[in-house]
């Protein structure tokens, strides 16, 4: 049997479907009957499903700028 | 390695009519994270800054020849890996596997028994409830700013990984991690940020 605090070390493992298939099973019946881990693995999986929509540090103007007149330089692109 | 979908077939499609709105959101959207990889290879942020540069300026030449073998985002932070690379190395790059603490716990050892079941559990986020939308918004700004204070190599994992959308070898490859210490890294950091939204939910 697995204890509730195994299965949150286990979390990652387990969503990345990297658990051996006797683990696979221990965390499947664990989730079964526990409500709180259950709770706990939606949880993480919410920050996974947000994570896409977090914003990274933007860079300057400046970069943004720059990196533009480089990229307008260009000729346009020939028809392949 | 699949194609990157329907989204960047768009995205080069505009790239090659030469739009620059969608240039300038490629640039807001990568420019850290390539400084970020860069800096994980290289001695200095100048040095990252200077080989994030070349790596757009590679990246500007090279997209009307850019095949879709790969994704454009695997194709882009590999350049940024190869680049940083021929940089040379900086010392300690690394967390050699020994050193990665091995008390970093997920949660708190107190939440639990003597038998290791919860005994202070997690409480719900209200995930059913009308303010969704408005906590939604809170959180993601709640999560970016705990991304600013993770450990440079969880904060790598989690950025290429999860916000990124790249699969665990393509990780491996771009950092030159192995395959159990980019589990490990992003599993801690992915506790690390639950951890984060369900301390500011208990204060509110």
């Amino acid at each position: 049997m697995l204890t509730c605090r195994e299965v949150t070390e286990l979390v990652t493992d387990y969503v990345e479907g990297r658990l051996r298939l006797r683990d696979r099973l221990m965390m499947a019946m664990h989730l079964g009957m526990c409500s709180h881990c259950r709770r706990y693995v939606r949880q993480v999986r919410a920050v996974m499903a947000a994570l896409p929509d977090v914003a990274v540090p933007p860079p300057s103007e400046e970069v943004v700028a720059s990196l533009s007149a480089h990229f307008s330089a260009l000729p346009k692109k020939p028809p392949s | 390695m699949a194609d990157g979908g329907p989204d960047e077939r768009e995205l080069l499609a505009k790239l090659w009519a030469r739009d620059s709105a969608a240039f300038r959101a490629l640039v807001t959207r990568y420019h850290a994270s390539f400084v970020r990889v860069a800096r994980s290879f290289v001695a200095s942020d100048a040095i990252a800054q200077e080989v994030t540069q070349e790596v757009w300026l590679k990246i500007i030449e090279g997209i009307d020849g850019f095949e879709g073998r790969s994704s454009l985002k695997t194709w882009m932070f590999t350049i940024v890996s190869n680049r940083a690379k021929t940089r040379g190395v900086r010392e300690k790059r690394n967390v050699p596997w020994s050193s990665l603490e091995p008390d970093d716990p997920a949660v708190d050892p107190a939440r639990f028994n003597e038998g290791g079941m919860w005994s202070q559990p997690p409480a719900a986020w209200g995930e059913d409830s009308p303010e969704r939308a408005a906590m939604r918004a809170q959180s993601l700004e709640l999560l970016a700013n705990e991304i600013e204070r993770l450990p440079e190599q969880q904060r790598l994992v989690v950025t290429l990984r999860d916000i990124h959308g790249l699969d665990a070898e393509e990780v491996c490859n771009i950092l030159e991690v192995s395959e159990t210490n980019q589990r490990v890294l992003l599993h801690r950091a992915r506790a690390r940020l639950r951890a984060a939204i369900e301390t500011a939910r208990d204060r509110s």
